[in-house]
């Protein structure tokens, strides 16, 4: 089984994000880019497809700051093959990401077709769109999101999906491959690989540089954002102070109050 | 004259979700800036029954077809694209939850129009829309201008008060008929229901959340010792489900059950908007956070800025005392 | 005259003859099993123990001939070196026995026969006797935890109680044959004395003394062939461990990529399997197997003595089980605190913790890492510390601080603290964090930090068996290191003080000596650049950091402290080289509680801390501890009767006025 996976370098929340000058973008000199989480949990997902029932995992992404880290920690953690786009920015929006990624995807001789083309459901920035929907419908392949269980049939080329619905709700599909699907959680969390199988990837193993097909994006541009900000707290919490048991006793007073004592 | 303003009338399973209301609420203010009728768009199988809740529209168009009696986002959009390019509205409001998660994306896809993601807020002055959308997990927000028409917008749960979109007026309804085929590639199977057998964290008064600043799953102990002595139950953030230390039935949030409880205390939760999204209406929320940053203080009525594991003891030891001196006073 | 047992014809043969048959079957089966042994330990990776012959051959006097170890438990110890040193007596006694049999042409005289090698040989006999009704008892009516009463232990006890009492009666029955004769007999007489009073004749006491000679020779033989797969296999073996112990008991075993079978491990790792006596004292010190986790050091070296065995052909063991995995669990891979208390108790100084560290190796390569431990190692690779929070954050500390240290990345200073993750970042911690910065300060020490640059020592992510993570921390350390301008280094950590010390060899060569924060107080104190405003006037107990105690011999510097503060310092039970670890090292603190265990090892140090009369203070020198106890002393509820206090704490509220 051939399966692809969309990575995706996002900002880092953990560091205090800090404005640029123009006040319109992220100042990019404190930021700390990181692989996307759910992408993690894709890249986890095809991992486990590719240990049940054998084949690739080819992990595809735009060029940006440490994309070559998560690229040689996903060739450790037992990816084939590392594609990066380059001169994609890390500006881009999803939208335009995901004109690239389908562009690229059908160019690059060999990539397509895929059986499977994962990503995460969504990212901490996806302001202008959705990496599966866009890619899946720029391929013309059928999509499903908010995926936590994958099971496939090699010879019929179908794979049973399991997609949430709200309060715990899942709803079983059956999709015919190749297939996009976005990933909410892997069946299993996101492996570990120690550092020393990085720092070995990164010595025998290569990241395949692709040049971005033209920079169409269907005629939608950048969705301009006019200005960036962050969240003004309109309420905050009244902070009951003092030791523990200060606390507990205010908090019961509170709670006496309602009649939830 | 300038097209309508589209809600997308979430229905799941045959019901309306409280999310169509704050968005009906918040579609009808944008209508009423933009000098336009605020329409409902109804989408599934012999849901027509469904109109007559949606009078705070000014009419509900729905469309009746059997592919859409079952929830395969492609047939969804392929329908509401169908109507876009038939009745060409200025906006579409989709509520962001997990049920039309991709639609809006979709959509905008097939239409190659833009889509605005996470929004928290839609105004219209002098005629131009202005979007305000959530990123980075809450920590920042950015005003985008959707410019196109239609400017297709993913609404975050929220956004206005539910109340505030329920109007008993009877709308008048029509049907616009769609040709629609099932998709061959995407077959429905069924759902998944809920283990049976547990408690239903939705109808509890009392809730204790426990988020990853538990830290172990031996700590949930110390949650549960708290909602004893409240006589609640507890529940959890994703991360506590993914781990394992509770069912997947007690998760609070977007994936998870969405619960107003009398109150509703958040222990060692964050706060990310998909948690928020499932409890923020509670009565009374109380949030114990070792960091004094974390957004869920911006959600609480009440914070206490410390360690989960020393709160909780303590406060499940004073509500025990004090109902002691009250059997006592009795 | 007495006749000479190897002379007598016994079946058509002389004894000689059966003697040689008997020697040539037990040492052929001794030679091929204990060949086999060699050939399993010889398949392992090489190690060399070669180095500092000297210093081994001190170790192997001390803790082989003096038993140093064994007497940390005084009772048993005493009656094991008087069992050892009849052993060996007896040993001795019995290759001569053996000489004269095989050879009967040699003009030697048996050693029975030579007054004073009769008397000693005796009395460490009866002594031996005593000693090992002394063992026997404690076996099997006192049995403490962790020692099996066994098949195995009675066989063992009773074999040697068979050789020392075959050849006391036959030193009676000698003495019994020979009344009336013109020569010395200590003991072997009062023997005479009773075995007459019991009916035996002078002339039935020569055939009597045969048997006696025989049933002793054939004993030793059969012990022999029967020694190599048993428990007492350690008499043999333990010299050995002894000798090839290592002389640097912290050090981590050198770069592999961990070992889950028998080639991957060191043959000195496997040698523990065969020198382990299964006394159970690792067990007793254990603090994860005191507190009921699954972990027992003991039964973990025992199953890399089933390894071994069932690789060198035993019946015993063996059976296409995974050894990581099914013999020995995950769970108790992870249990071990690294504390050291096993290896500083083990008499024969057996290497449990290299063993736990290439096992975690062997874990983490294959991804076997729970979630927690997980995102401690995301965190640290990521953020340089364990708490997933920004660097930026790491000097935040110093932010309600009068003053802002010294940065040594900008400016030369004399000393610079590092001061580790928890005294960064906890909560708990920061207060203590700056009581030192003040007390320092006030001073007059040169002191800088390295703010946003100081990242975690690595230490404990070396421990939990993330070799490749701890490079790069060393690294971007040593590259920070180097760039700050500094004389000497302190810490406030154990665990960063240890690493630093033994494991960054491009810090030291004596250039930046590295010190933990009491040694540099006491130092203060003794030189009076410290001076104490008022005296302290607390009954407190000290606990000591495992890697600053065991692992770093500093004992000292933190009791002369507390002393130099005025206050009366009381010992715990469990305290210096046995101190008892809080349980968070080893990156335990990292780490899910198993659910198996039905107390913390914290909470049974709070306990025996609060047990001490009249103590008020539990006192630390140890972030991790602080935060450890603090929690053990809520979940025990001893709040009321003990606090925990950093000595920082104790020091400024000393040299404040």
């Amino acid at each position: 089984m051939k399966i692809i996976v969309l990575l995706k370098m996002v900002p880092d929340v953990v560091e205090e994000l800090e404005l640029a000058a123009d006040g319109k973008a992220l100042d990019t000199e404190f930021l700390r880019m990181i692989a996307n989480e759910f992408d993690n949990h894709a890249l986890e997902e095809a991992l486990l497809l590719k240990e049940k029932y054998s084949g690739t995992v080819t992990v595809v992404a735009l060029d940006a700051p440490e994309v070559d880290d998560a690229l040689f920690t996903a060739l450790a953690k037992g990816a084939d093959q590392a594609l990066k786009i380059t001169d994609g920015d890390g500006t881009l929006g999803t939208r335009a990401g995901a004109y690239r990624l389908a562009q690229t995807l059908s160019s690059v001789p060999g990539l397509l077709p895929a059986d499977l083309i994962l990503t995460g459901a969504q990212a901490i920035d996806d302001l202008d769109g959705l990496t599966a929907p866009l890619v899946s419908h720029l391929l013309g392949l059928p999509q499903l999101a908010i995926v936590t269980k994958i099971s496939v049939d090699t010879t019929a080329g179908v794979a049973t999906v399991l997609r949430e619905f709200p309060g715990g709700v899942r709803g079983e599909y059956e999709v015919k491959l190749p297939a996009v699907l976005g990933i909410q959680a892997a069946e299993k969390p996101p492996r570990y690989v120690p550092v020393a199988k990085v720092r070995a990837a990164m010595k025998s193993q290569a990241i395949q540089s692709v040049p971005a097909a033209t920079a169409a994006d269907g005629g939608v541009g950048l969705l301009p954002v006019e200005e960036m900000s962050k969240p003004e707290v309109t309420e905050h919490a009244q902070m009951l102070k003092g030791s523990p048991e200060e606390i507990a006793n205010q908090l019961c007073e509170i709670l006496a109050a309602r009649g939830l004592l | 004259m300038a097209g309508n303003v589209w809600v997308l009338a979430e229905q799941w399973r045959g019901q309306l979700s409280d999310i169509t209301y704050e968005v009906l609420a918040l579609g009808k203010e944008v209508a009423t800036a933009l000098g336009v009728d605020l329409q409902a768009v109804l989408l599934g199988h012999e849901i027509k029954d469904l109109a007559r809740s949606l009078g705070e529209a000014n009419s509900v168009l729905y469309l009746d077809h059997t592919a859409l009696a079952t929830p395969v986002p492609e047939t969804f959009a392929h329908a509401l694209t169908f109507a876009i390019r038939a009745r060409r509205p200025h906006v579409v409001l989709i509520p962001l939850t997990n049920v039309n998660w991709e639609l809006g994306a979709l959509l905008a896809a097939e239409l190659e129009v833009g889509y605005v993601n996470a929004c928290k807020d839609v105004r219209s002055e002098g005629g131009k829309l202005e979007t305000r959308s959530l990123l980075y997990g809450g920590k920042m927000e950015a005003i985008v201008n959707p410019g196109q028409s239609p400017a297709i917008l993913g609404i975050l749960p929220g956004v206005r008060p539910t109340d505030q979109g329920r109007a008993d007026a009877m709308p008048p309804v029509e049907e616009l008929t769609v040709d629609l085929l099932e998709t061959s590639s995407i077959r429905w199977k069924r759902y998944l229901e809920v283990e049976a057998g547990d408690i239903d964290i939705s109808k509890q008064e009392v809730l204790v959340s426990v988020g990853r600043g538990i830290q172990s799953r031996d700590n949930v102990a110390l949650a549960e010792d708290l909602a004893g002595a409240l006589g609640g139950a507890v529940c959890g953030s994703r991360p506590v489900i993914d781990q394992g230390w509770l069912p997947l039935s007690r998760q609070v949030g977007k994936s998870g059950v969405v619960v107003k409880p009398k109150l509703y205390v958040a222990a060692g939760i964050s706060g990310a908007p998909e948690h928020v999204e499932g409890m923020k209406n509670s009565d009374l929320i109380v949030a114990v956070n070792s960091d004094p940053q974390a957004p869920i203080f911006n959600v609480a009525h009440y914070g206490i800025n410390a360690d989960v594991m020393d709160v909780l003891p303590t406060l499940t030891e004073a509500v025990h005392s004090r109902k002691e001196v009250k059997k006592h006073a009795a | 005259m007495l006749p000479d047992p190897a002379t007598l014809p016994y079946l058509g043969m002389p004894g000689y003859f059966h003697l040689w048959l008997l020697t040539f079957v037990s040492f052929f089966v001794f030679g091929s099993r204990v060949l086999r042994h060699v050939r399993v330990l010889a398949q392992a990776r090489p190690e060399n123990r070669w180095d500092h012959i000297g210093k081994r051959i001190g170790l192997v006097v001390t803790n082989v001939l003096g038993q140093r170890r064994l007497l940390d438990e005084p009772m048993i110890g005493v009656a094991h070196l008087v069992i050892f040193w009849s052993f060996v007596a007896y040993a001795t006694t019995f290759f001569w026995n053996l000489l004269r049999g095989l050879i009967p042409a040699l003009a030697i005289s048996y050693p029975d026969d030579v007054g004073w090698v009769a008397f000693c040989v005796q009395a460490l006999g009866v002594l031996g006797v005593i000693a090992l009704a002394v063992a026997a008892v404690r076996r099997y009516l006192f049995t403490p935890v962790s020692l099996e009463r066994s098949w195995d232990a009675a066989i063992i006890l009773l074999l040697i109680a068979i050789v020392l009492l075959s050849a006391l009666a036959g030193a009676g029955f000698r003495a019994l044959a020979a009344t009336g004769e013109e020569s010395w007999r200590p003991l072997g007489g009062y023997l005479a004395v009773i075995f007459a009073s019991l009916g035996v004749t002078r002339w039935q006491a020569p055939t009597l003394y045969l048997w006696t000679w025989w049933v002793h020779m054939i004993t030793v033989l059969g012990f022999l062939a029967y020694l190599p797969y048993s428990k007492h296999l350690h008499l043999l073996a333990s010299p050995f461990s002894v000798f090839f112990a290592s002389l640097e008991p912290g050090k981590m075993p050198s770069a592999s990529e961990g070992a889950s079978q028998l080639e991957e491990f060191t043959w000195r790792q496997l040698f523990s399997g065969l020198a382990c006596a299964e006394c159970g004292r690792c067990d007793r010190a254990c603090p994860s197997f005191v507190c009921g986790e699954p972990l027992s050091p003991k039964q973990f070296i025992h199953r890399v003595k089933e390894l071994v065995l069932a690789s060198s052909g035993s019946p015993a063991a063996g059976n296409g089980k995974k050894f990581l995995g099914d013999v020995v669990r995950p769970e108790d891979v992870w249990a071990c605190t690294t504390c050291a208390a096993c290896m500083e108790r083990c008499p024969v100084f057996n290497e449990h913790i290299p063993l736990v560290i290439e096992m975690r190796r062997k874990l983490v390569a294959e991804g076997d890492v729970q979630p927690r431990l997980q995102e401690a190692f995301t965190n640290l690779g990521r953020y340089g510390n364990s708490f997933g929070q920004s660097e930026r954050k790491r000097a935040v500390w110093t932010q309600s601080l009068d003053f802002k240290p010294k940065d040594a990345r900008r400016e030369a200073v004399q000393w610079l603290w590092y001061l580790g993750e928890y005294a960064c970042y906890h909560p708990a911690l920061q207060g203590i964090t700056r009581s030192l910065a003040r007390t320092l300060r006030s001073a007059g020490v040169d002191y800088g930090i390295l703010y946003e640059a100081e990242r975690n020592s690595g230490n404990d992510v070396r421990r939990v068996g993330e070799e490749g993570l701890f490079e790069l921390l060393r690294q971007k350390n040593t590259a920070t290191l180097q760039q700050a301008r500094f004389n000497n280094l302190f810490t406030t950590d154990p665990h960063v003080y240890n690493t630093f010390k033994n494991e960054y060899p491009d810090l030291n060569h004596g250039r930046h000596p590295v010190s933990h924060y009491t040694e540099l107080l006491a130092i203060l104190l003794e030189c009076r650049q410290l001076k104490v405003a008022r005296k302290l006037p607390y009954r407190v107990t000290y606990h000591d950091p495992c890697y600053l105690g065991r692992y770093n011999g500093v004992y000292d510097p933190p009791r002369a402290v507390l002393k130099a503060l005025g206050m009366e310092l009381r010992e715990m039970p469990r305290s210096r080289r046995q101190s008892f670890c809080c349980g968070g090292g080893g990156g335990r603190v990292w780490m899910e509680e198993t659910g198996e265990a039905h107390s913390r090892p914290s909470e049974s140090r709070v306990r025996e801390a609060a047990s001490l009369d009249g103590v008020q203070y539990l006192v630390v020198a140890c972030p991790k501890d602080y935060v450890m106890f603090t929690d053990a002393l809520k979940t025990t509820g001893l709040e009321s009767k003990l606090m925990v206090k950093d000595i920082a704490e104790l020091a400024e509220e000393a040299v404040t006025a």
